[in-house]
């Protein structure tokens, strides 16, 4: 046969392109369990991180995060329990923060620590270059960020990156954003040598402006909606 | 002197015919993925197995390609095989996976796989085309790890993951050259690299 001719050039590519899509179809489905399962731990990971736990070596985060974990439910914006047939686990946060703050489904993970209960919720926004996100516990009084966990997808290294650095991340700890009087206060991302003179802040990455103001815009879009869940938390434990 | 001829295709791009610094190819990736010593590992690896295999089915397949779509079915073989690799890492590694996420997707477009088909695996028998894609596959590999061992050495202060340096030395002043993270310091760590095999090996300096 003619190897140069339209037919055989026709037939050839349909039979490559139909061996090629079977075989990936096959490793596909062979390996998706296991890739799923990868996802989840790594979210359950990045939810203790907010809580400062982190798995020591060897030790299996689905087990760790069921420990930990008591218990996890949807709220709506007036802080009432949503009954939802949708895990909590599974809220796209991504396609939440852009919905009214009404109609949001704000999931919130309920953390036993060594210091006691901690309320774990996402937040997620838009850095430089791609998405930001994050994991943010609070204290059971509801008012003091107990710590504070972020992840970026592309961020400058040595700049945006930053973010997803211990250095920052620490600054968090003990800030205030739920006053007990029922009134959201952001905290803020500033440069240094411009400090509020009032109000909780942290200093920005030198360099990972943009980022660094993403990281502020995120929380209070992410965080406020949760404001008359926490102000309902500080008053049933004063 | 025939064992040496038969392994030729295997040590020649070692450091003779090196992809990276003597035929200047997958630069882009040596720039890319070199911040750490593990992503440029697995990045090795990686681009070793999918260079070899490519090399062996385009070999396999050289006599029946239809010379009119030849590019088409080399980049169908290379894409597929890189989405396989792509998925078990995904699987089996997912934090490197994610380290090197687009990057992975990306060796579709390394010169030197498409580079190597074309020029040697159409030519050649299976086995030769094998030791040609390991061959080029380690050339690469070599350079991206002496690249990651310094700027990550100097860029954090760790190699794999492990803190070389002892905290005292940051106590004394000591601070990780932030520079080195970035990719422009790939680029000159690469420059240096070829400096030092140009001044060794003298028949590759341009006249």
């Amino acid at each position: 046969m003619n190897k140069q001719s339209n037919t055989y050039t026709i037939i050839y590519s349909v039979v490559l392109v139909l061996v090629v899509g079977i075989l990936l179809s096959v490793v596909y489905q062979a390996l998706r369990p296991k890739q799923l399962e990868n996802i989840s731990d790594d979210t359950k990971r990045q939810i203790l991180a907010a809580a400062l736990i982190t798995p020591k070596t060897g030790e299996s985060i689905s087990e760790l995060y069921s420990q930990h974990i008591e218990d996890s439910y949807i709220v709506n914006d007036k802080g009432e329990k949503i009954a939802s047939d949708v895990n909590p686990f599974d809220v796209k946060v991504d396609l939440e923060v852009k919905k009214e703050p009404a109609e949001r489904m704000l999931p919130v993970f309920v953390c036993s620590t060594d210091n006691g209960t901690k309320y774990i919720v996402p937040v997620y926004g838009a850095g430089l270059w791609g998405p930001i996100w994050g994991y943010i516990s609070f204290d059971s009084n509801g008012e003091d960020i107990y710590g504070a966990y972020f992840a970026h997808q592309g961020e400058t290294p040595g700049l945006g990156a930053e973010i997803e650095k211990p250095a920052f991340q620490d600054q968090f700890k003990g800030k205030q954003v739920y006053g007990s009087d029922g009134i959201f206060t952001p905290v803020k991302v500033v440069k240094n040598g411009q400090e509020p003179a009032s109000g909780a802040y942290v200093h920005a990455i030198s360099g990972g402006t943009i980022t660094s103001q993403g990281v502020q815009k995120m929380l209070d879009n992410s965080l406020q909606p949760y404001t008359a869940f926490f102000t309902n938390l500080s008053k049933e434990k004063p | 002197m025939n064992l040496k001829k038969t392994f030729l295709p295997l040590f020649n791009p070692l450091s003779k015919d090196n992809p990276v610094i003597v035929q200047v190819l997958g630069i882009c990736s040596a720039l890319a993925v070199t911040a750490k010593m593990e992503p440029a590992l697995v990045m090795t690896i990686s681009v070793t197995a999918v260079l070899a295999l490519a090399n062996v089915i385009i070999s396999l397949l050289r006599n029946t390609i239809p010379q009119s779509i030849r590019i088409i079915v080399q980049l169908v073989v290379v894409a597929a095989l890189v989405v396989v690799v792509d998925q078990v890492l995904k699987a089996y590694n997912y934090e490197v996976s994610k380290a090197l996420s687009v990057f992975i997707g990306l060796i579709i477009t390394n010169c030197i796989i498409m580079g190597r088909l074309e020029a040697f695996a159409l030519g050649n028998k299976p086995w030769p085309a094998f030791l040609d894609g390991i061959g080029n596959g380690l050339g690469y590999g070599i350079i991206l790890l002496i690249v990651s061992f310094f700027r990550e050495l100097f860029g954090s202060g760790t190699l794999f993951g492990v803190q070389i340096f002892p905290q005292s030395w940051y106590e004394a002043g000591y601070m990780n050259n932030g520079m080195m993270i970035l990719p422009p310091m790939a680029l000159i760590v690469v420059a240096c690299i070829i400096w030092v095999h140009r001044a060794y090996n003298k028949d590759l300096q341009e006249k």
